[in-house]
């Protein structure tokens, strides 16, 4: 899933500054399963910001809405009336979503009420962790399914690094070394010779080195006009 | 904060039926009396009280918000209470990002049998309420509401 955290009230009052009628949109996926952007705290920015702005005697009225997903447009278009009577959108969506967002409606100010983080999911009750960064080439076949990418502060393709202590990587004790990791997980399904061989530098082409990504699926697009 | 002498503050609390609900009950059959501002929200467990609850509260221009459930590792469903102070506390630093007093939100932890220790707990939360004064946001409404009209009339 895609996790995000609330951004600071301040933060969202002070770029609805010049604003008064905005709507708050929810998104039902990601980011209400990691409890930043779901029903429950669109209410609660709902609440929390017209509280804020009523104590410091400013007019700002805000309503709350939700979709399963703010990154489909066909989520969207339930919106397209409800969005005229309002200055602005707040969006409790990830990144995408509030693109999407400024997409469907490209004469309304779209603001993020989250900061994105990243792609991963919960470990314990509230607490999330990164596991891809969307490398575009995945390699978890030849890593016995830890990501180095995502999970080694130095993106190592052959490690550990001497940095390694423990168990845990040299930036922080709490973050385990995803290389001692890899070995571990080797070691128990009888595969460490592999990880002797020396893994050749990654190609980043497919990754955000090769610039925005596209996925492309010929047998899912609509047929052209002239073939129907 | 401008304080009228009358003020009688509006709290709400939200009482776990298997201690704190009792608790109140026995303080009021023991003719021990607590303030008549602790408007009493029985709850199955303060495990279901959630943040959005004591946040809609102060927003609808309650001037507290108390939680009373069971003592630690007392709990009728084990760690509700726990859970509810873990959201009270979660409220307070939200409200002082909101700009209200943390201390509007509160939690006390009592047995079935405390109920002199409850109507106690309940009169510091009403003095500390009355010291604080009414809810701003109560008084903003008041206070907004003409402005609203004005507005209106120049739109
Ligand atoms: S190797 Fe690449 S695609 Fe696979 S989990 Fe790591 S970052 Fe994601
Ligand atoms: S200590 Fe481990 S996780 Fe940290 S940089 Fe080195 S190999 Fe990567």
């Amino acid at each position: 899933m895609i996790v995000a955290e609330r951004k600071p009230l301040e933060a969202i009052v002070e770029m609805l500054k010049n604003d008064r009628k905005v709507l708050a949109v929810g998104c039902g996926t990601c980011v209400a399963v990691c409890f930043a952007g779901g029903k429950k705290e669109v209410e609660m920015l709902a609440s929390s910001l017209r509280m804020t702005t009523r104590l410091k005697g400013e007019k700002l009225e805000v309503d709350e809405t939700s979709v399963q997903r703010q990154c489909e447009v066909e989520y969207l278009e339930a919106l397209d009336e409800r969005v005229k009577d309002y200055d602005a959108i707040v969006s409790l969506g990830c990144g995408v979503g509030v693109q999407f967002l400024a997409e469907r409606f490209p004469d309304k100010r779209i603001i993020p009420a989250l900061d994105t983080k990243f792609m991963g999911g919960p470990t314990e009750a509230g607490v999330w962790e990164e596991r891809c960064q969307g490398c575009g080439s995945c390699m978890l076949g030849e890593t016995g399914g830890v990501c180095p990418i995502s999970r080694c502060a130095k993106q190592l393709m052959n490690g550990p690094c001497g940095g390694s202590k423990h168990g845990h990587c040299e930036i922080d004790e709490n973050i385990p070394c995803a290389w001692q990791l890899i070995w571990e997980r080797m070691d128990k399904l009888g595969r460490i010779d592999e990880l002797m061989e020396i893994s050749s530098p990654k190609d980043w082409s497919t990754g955000r080195d090769g610039g925005p990504r596209r996925v492309v699926r010929d047998d899912l697009r609509l047929p052209e006009d002239e073939d129907i | 904060m401008t304080q009228t002498p009358e003020f009688e503050p509006q709290i709400v609390a939200f009482c776990c039926l298997h201690c704190a609900y009792a608790a109140a009950d026995l303080a009021g059959g023991s003719r021990c009396g607590y303030p008549p501002s602790i408007k009493i929200i029985a709850v199955p467990c303060t495990g279901r009280v959630d943040s959005l609850h004591l946040v809609k509260a102060l927003e609808d221009g309650a001037d507290g918000v108390m939680v009373a459930g069971c003592l630690p590792g007392r709990c009728h469903f084990q760690t509700g209470n726990l859970y509810a102070n873990q959201r009270v506390e979660h409220v307070r630093s939200l409200l002082k990002e909101i700009g209200l007093e943390a201390d509007r939100v509160r939690m006390i932890n009592v047995s079935a049998g405390m109920g002199v220790q409850f109507a106690e707990r309940a009169k510091e939360m009403a003095e500390t309420i009355t010291a604080l004064g009414p809810n701003p946001l109560r008084v903003r409404k008041a206070q907004v509401a003409p402005t609203d009209a004005a507005m209106e009339e120049t739109n």
